[in-house]
């Protein structure tokens, strides 16, 4: 096992590969290394989109489209970046999509842990019902919706509005469900010290059960944030102005405003997948667990 | 008499912590619902109201030959992304489970990174990487085929490569839930095979599988739902076409409502959609728990 570790740094020393015998040694080494190789090389193939994109991005709009182009990064040059930025609504899609974002982020969460808070911690008439409610919620197909929630929006006056794009988005089962679990784990005598100390329910959600559950809320706002951010369908109904579009919906304006200027077309993806991407790679630990938690893989 | 007071102030807070949701899911959620269902019988426009006609826009949607190609076309994408995503994001996960550190976070980064991107800056990316005439992704198509292919214009690619794209994309996900999954394996059980000389293709077979398989229908039945709600893509890629053959139901919901301003007969197309998803979830849900008792 130790032999195996030093030759072969990259690999975990994986139970079932680590006990090799005898002869075996040697054959379970060429296995380990082909398997790297091939692990790479799907590595490669998977994120060559994205360095494609990069390429293209920071070339001439000439040099794009000419024979000369090759696969490495022959050329620096920002230009496709500062005309996506300065000769487009791209700021202006930047403010929607952060403004909105962020809003739904934060009243998710606050709905979310209010409702999961008294589904765990009280008793009421009507919990159950609550309860399934939700449970039930998770399996509706908000897209088959559209039309009506479009008609509903028209007529509370909210098309081309950030409140448009934002309350259709509000309905977060998971994030109730996720927080129902972790309060429900939260031991029994903590809330009754409170309740003796004649602190109330506020109380204890606010200073009690939410400080304990940092982490978890954390990521559940990373990720309520990411899927808003990334949200295409529903802004792309409810907006037609093009000073309302979030980012998602705004980038695609620019591919028929500019037609095949394809360094600025990758220039302006490239900055609008920046956001996320960048909160994705500071946060990757906090959105794995979210995702996994959230899917109820790992509790 | 306290009490009293205190069980009704209890009953107060409680009502007071669950109004925020319960409002706006009784707002967006449940309001829409109904109206979807009694506009599906009247012949409203988008906005505005319309006359009760009562079956008929169903009775439509049976002789709608678009009908049946978009479920035709959501059957077939069904099947190019369900099944082939949860075998490659499986691969995939055993793989990266078996690196250890940074690499283990570098790689399982570069399988995750497609995911979390906006749809509109994939579907940018790849429409640029196959490109008739400059896509980079043309001389293999050429190696392939022996001439250079307009994908979104070939009613025989055009599904296959929207389906290869989005399982480019959406596969990230899969990948988290397996590798979730292989954790939660317990190393001891590898460790007392391997003692008993248990050979790699045994251990998967008789270890891993069988107890990766909850995950493996988890992924299944996800996908299944996501896929069946699939729109942005084929919108975005190739509109529907061409002659229709990436038109899926969505698209017919969002046509009919937002383009030929047929409020009512969109919603008995959103309807029945609604109706098979509901289905779908249901049969997932009743088939996970039945999965999870064993």
């Amino acid at each position: 096992m130790r032999v195996q570790r030093v030759t072969n740094p990259g690999w975990k020393a994986v139970t079932h590969a680590a006990k090799p015998r005898g002869t075996k040694i040697g054959t379970r080494n060429v296995e380990n290394t082909m398997l790297l190789v091939i692990t790479l090389t799907a590595a490669v193939i998977w994120i060559f989109p994205l360095y494609w994109a990069f390429v293209t991005s920071i070339r001439s709009e000439g040099h794009v489209v000419s024979e000369a182009a090759g696969l490495l990064p022959d050329m620096f040059s920002l230009a496709a970046y500062s005309d996506a930025l300065f000769n487009s609504n791209l700021l202006t899609w930047y403010v929607n999509s952060i403004g909105t974002s962020v809003i739904i982020t934060v009243l998710v969460l606050i709905s979310g842990m209010m409702c999961a808070y008294a589904l765990s911690q009280m008793r009421f008439a009507g919990r159950r019902v609550l309860y399934a409610v939700v449970l039930a919620s998770f399996m509706i197909p908000s897209q088959a919706l559209v039309v009506t929630q479009f008609v509903l929006m028209s007529d509370l006056g909210l098309v081309n509005t950030w409140a448009g794009i934002i309350l259709p988005q509000l309905i977060v089962p998971v994030v109730i469900i996720v927080y129902k679990q972790f309060f429900d784990a939260v031991p029994k005598e903590m809330r009754e010290a409170v309740l003796l100390d004649g602190g109330g329910e506020y109380t204890l959600l606010f200073k009690v059960y939410l400080p304990l559950n940092w982490g978890i809320t954390s990521a559940l706002a990373i990720i309520t944030f990411i899927m808003a951010w990334n949200q295409f369908f529903w802004p792309f109904l409810v907006i037609t102005s093009e000073n309302m579009m979030t980012i998602p919906v705004g980038i695609t304006q620019v591919r028929d405003t500019f037609g095949v200027n394809y360094a600025r077309v990758m220039a302006v993806a490239l900055l609008g997948a920046a956001p996320v991407a960048i909160a994705y790679l500071i946060f990757q630990k906090k959105v794995t667990e979210a995702v996994m938690i959230s899917s109820g893989v790992k509790g | 008499m306290a009490m009293i007071t205190n069980r009704r102030k209890h009953i107060v807070v409680a009502m007071t912590l669950i109004a925020p949701f319960v409002f706006i899911f009784a707002l967006v959620f449940l309001y829409p619902t109904v109206q979807m269902i009694g506009l599906s019988f009247t012949n409203a426009p988008l906005i505005g109201s319309g006359e009760w006609v009562g079956l008929d826009n169903y009775r439509r949607l049976l002789s709608d030959n678009l009908f049946y190609t978009s479920l035709k076309n959501n059957g077939y994408f069904v099947l190019l992304t369900v099944v082939p995503t949860t075998v490659i994001a499986l691969a995939i996960a055993l793989a990266v489970n078996r690196l250890s550190g940074r690499m283990q976070a570098l790689v399982l980064a570069i399988f995750f990174l497609p995911y979390i991107l906006p749809v509109s800056v994939v579907t940018q990316i790849w429409a640029w990487m196959l490109d008739f005439q400059f896509g980079i992704l043309q001389p293999l198509l050429e190696w392939m085929t022996g001439r250079p292919v307009a994908v979104f214009n070939h009613p025989g690619w055009v599904m296959p490569t929207v389906a290869a794209i989005t399982i480019w994309w959406t596969n990230g996900f899969n990948i988290l839930l397996f590798i979730a999954g292989l954790r939660n394996i317990s190393s001891d059980l590898y460790e007392a095979a391997a003692l008993d000389g248990a050979s790699r293709r045994q251990l998967f077979m008789k270890i891993t599988w069988p107890l990766l398989w909850p995950v493996t229908a988890l992924v299944l039945t996800l996908q299944l739902i996501l896929q069946l709600k699939l729109f942005d893509q084929v919108y975005l890629l190739s509109g529907g076409g061409p002659f229709n053959s990436s038109y899926v139901l969505l698209m017919m919901v969002y046509r009919e409502a937002f383009q030929l301003n047929n409020g009512g007969y969109a919603s008995a197309v959103a309807l029945v959609l609604f109706v098979l998803i509901m289905v779908v979830s249901v049969l997932q849900f009743q088939l996970l728990r039945i999965g999870g008792r064993k």
